[in-house]
């Protein structure tokens, strides 16, 4: 058939498709998107995958198990209203109980056992440890958070105006990030710790005690320039992206860049680097804790708990080993699964 | 020494002062917004005797009078003022005399870091994926994330505690070996991991399969070819490394009672002592900044490949 431009149709075009062409229809597996395939990569991941189980096993832990334990962190169990002080719950063995549980348990009565003991003010240091972690963990987690709203807003404002903006925004990032943080970390805490005590009496805020806020209040004036570099590099480069010229090319709007192109390749960025700054964040906590700026007493977190195991370090050594094993463990398991979460949903890394 | 190097290390030395300069500057009114003044919570003083210390001290005077006084103390005298709680001694001298013991512990862990770190992570390289790579790789992964202090808690209980085979107080003989160890693990597994993932990049390279095809025999290879240019990474370490090591001392010195520079610090947070707390983060931060340039410019100089914006 010669080929002419001609209007006629070509009525085979029209003939219903026979079964062996259907065949070439059939999809062999089902399409997988960016997430499907990056949720696959990441539990193909072992290590990735057990630190994300460890992870969600001790978040749980730390929410649920302080619901229905019947002993609380504050409580001190030899110091009951109206009664002499019963010293006997004071610095218990792990599993040894006081002289009253004794003979409740004598009289055929079930007492929950001390898992970890007591510390030296008689309270059950089991939930002091599951407490402490929960607070840590919230910390980590909200100081991830404040991070991530500054430095996404400024990173975002400064890599889309460009110009005059983004140089003075650029030059305060540079300083900032060569201010030796922990430095100035603990310059902050030490000072707002001082001023903030009358400041904040009888807010919200006093219940959770001023050397937190200013934990979140440092991390939110230090920690966000990473991020905002990150946010702007990403950005700056994913606009001059070929497949971002190629949508705009078939016509593409705005809109649908952003939306389909722009934000699904900065999140990935965006999710890995919270997921590693959580545990830098309880990192620096447990640090001021353990310098004596770090959650206000009677609550406890694992570097406050670490540090009050020095006193009695060479009668209860496991007080402090205990507190320090979930710290390594919750800061380990997090930078495995961060790693993990890069390989899996960094598509410039996969190859 | 071409000219775009040098425009990036006027730049950076501006960046340097100018940091500097902040950390002055913020040191100082952060600590002078603290209500009360540092005279607060002593015992009751009379006022008069309140006027006196403050005249003394010059306290009295506008903020930003004394802060240009201060500014002009540190940058012609280097001055930083008399001690609050050490009487008769200045913020120079405190620091001056924790020093020689802050120095000695944190060159020395640096140095061991260093040396280890490189063996290990050369090591490591050339026997990719053995037993021994595996080992050495999971250990490393341990000590990165594992807080100094917890570190030293545990150093502390296993050897002086349980064992007895090392002084806990590290103001006495031999008690330096326990704080330069805690202190050195850390970047030492941070080096090796470094050193073994440049060195894989470089064994890979062409200029290693050419030597190979030329004969050349794997020792001079791997010390006259690979070890050399994998070790550049390291360099840009330095600022770190220094910084994670004045931090860390902060803890170590406190766990080992050392009479360093890190433990008068924290006394000095403490003990509400102003002038000491501003000095010792003054001095210690422009450390780290001076670290941060040289080990910078140091690894522009030493790898011409370096693209400078």
């Amino acid at each position: 058939m010669d080929k002419k431009l001609t209007m006629h149709i070509n009525v085979e075009d029209f003939i219903p498709a026979t079964d062996k062409e259907k065949e070439y229809m059939v999809q062999m597996r089902p399409s997988t998107t960016f997430f499907k395939d990056g949720v696959k990569r990441l539990i193909r991941n072992k290590v990735a995958f057990v630190s994300f189980i460890v992870i969600v096993f001790i978040t749980l832990c730390a929410i649920f198990v302080p619901m229905f334990w019947p002993y609380s962190y504050e409580n001190m169990l030899g110091n009951v209203p109206g009664q002499p002080v019963d010293s006997s719950f004071n610095n218990l063995k792990p599993f040894n109980y006081s002289k009253t549980e004794q003979a409740l348990i004598d009289a055929g009565e079930h007492v929950v056992p001390h898992i970890f003991g007591t510390d030296s003010q008689g309270r059950d240091y089991f939930i002091r440890v599951v407490y402490g972690t929960r607070i840590s963990l919230a910390v980590g987690f909200f100081a991830s958070i404040i991070v991530l709203i500054i430095g996404m807003t400024v990173g975002s404002v400064s890599g889309y105006m460009g110009g005059r903006v983004d140089l003075i925004i650029m030059r305060i990032v540079d300083i900032i990030y060569s201010l030796p943080d922990m430095l100035m970390v603990i310059l902050l805490a030490s000072v707002l710790n001082m001023t903030m005590g009358t400041a904040i009496e009888g807010t919200i805020f006093e219940s959770i005690g001023p050397n937190i806020i200013s934990l979140f209040l440092v991390f939110g004036v230090l920690y966000w320039v990473s991020m905002a570099r990150l946010i702007r590099g990403q950005i700056l480069s994913l606009r001059e992206q070929e497949y971002v010229l190629a949508a705009r090319t078939a016509g593409a709007g705005g809109r649908w860049i952003i939306k389909k192109h722009l934000l699904p390749n900065c999140m990935s960025v965006v999710f890995i680097s919270v997921a590693l700054q959580i545990p830098s964040a309880i990192f620096t906590e447990s640090y001021l804790s353990f310098l004596g700026l770090g959650v206000n007493a009677p609550m406890p977190s694992l570097g406050s708990l670490a540090s009050d195991a020095l006193n009695g370090l060479s009668s209860y050594p496991y007080r402090l080993v205990i507190p320090a094993i979930v710290i390594s463990l919750i800061v380990l398991s997090l930078n495995l699964f961060g790693d993990g979460l890069r390989d899996a949903f960094d598509p410039k890394l996969a190859a | 020494m071409n000219s775009k190097l040098a425009s990036y290390i006027i730049k950076r030395l501006l960046l340097a002062v100018v940091t500097v300069w902040v950390v002055i500057t913020v040191t100082f009114f952060v600590m002078h917004s603290v209500p009360g003044g540092p005279f607060m919570g002593e015992k009751a003083i009379s006022e008069a005797a309140q006027k006196a210390l403050e005249a003394k001290y010059g306290l009295d005077k506008p903020l930003f009078v004394q802060y240009t006084t201060y500014l002009k103390d540190i940058v012609t005298k280097f001055d930083f003022g008399p001690s609050l709680k050490q009487r008769g001694r200045t913020v120079v001298a405190v620091i001056a005399d924790g020093m020689k013991t802050s120095a000695k512990l944190g060159v020395i862990a640096a140095l061991i870091a260093l040396a280890i770190g490189v063996v290990l992570g050369s090591f490591a390289a050339l026997r990719r994926n053995s037993i021994v790579d595996r080992i050495i790789m999971v250990i490393t992964t341990a000590f990165v994330s594992m807080p100094s202090f917890i570190m030293g808690s545990f150093l502390l209980i296993l050897f002086s505690i349980k064992l007895g085979w090392l002084p806990a107080n590290g103001a006495s003989r031999g008690g330096l070996i326990l704080p330069v160890i805690t202190l050195s693990l850390s970047p030492m597994a941070y080096i090796t991991r470094l050193t073994r993932s440049s060195m894989l990049d470089v064994l890979g390279q062409d200029y290693i399969r050419t030597a190979k095809a030329k004969g050349v025999p794997r020792v001079r290879i791997i010390f006259g070819h690979a070890l050399k240019n994998s070790l550049l990474p390291v360099i840009t370490y330095f600022g770190p490394m220094l910084a994670y090591i004045v931090t860390g001392s902060l803890v170590v010195e406190q766990i080992f009672a050392v009479p360093g520079i890190g433990r008068a610090f924290v006394t000095s947070i403490t003990g509400r002592d102003y002038p000491m707390i501003m000095g010792t983060t003054i001095i210690l931060a422009s450390l780290i900044v001076i670290m941060n340039l040289i080990s910078d410019i140091l690894y522009k100089i030493v790898d011409p490949r370096i693209t400078l914006e």
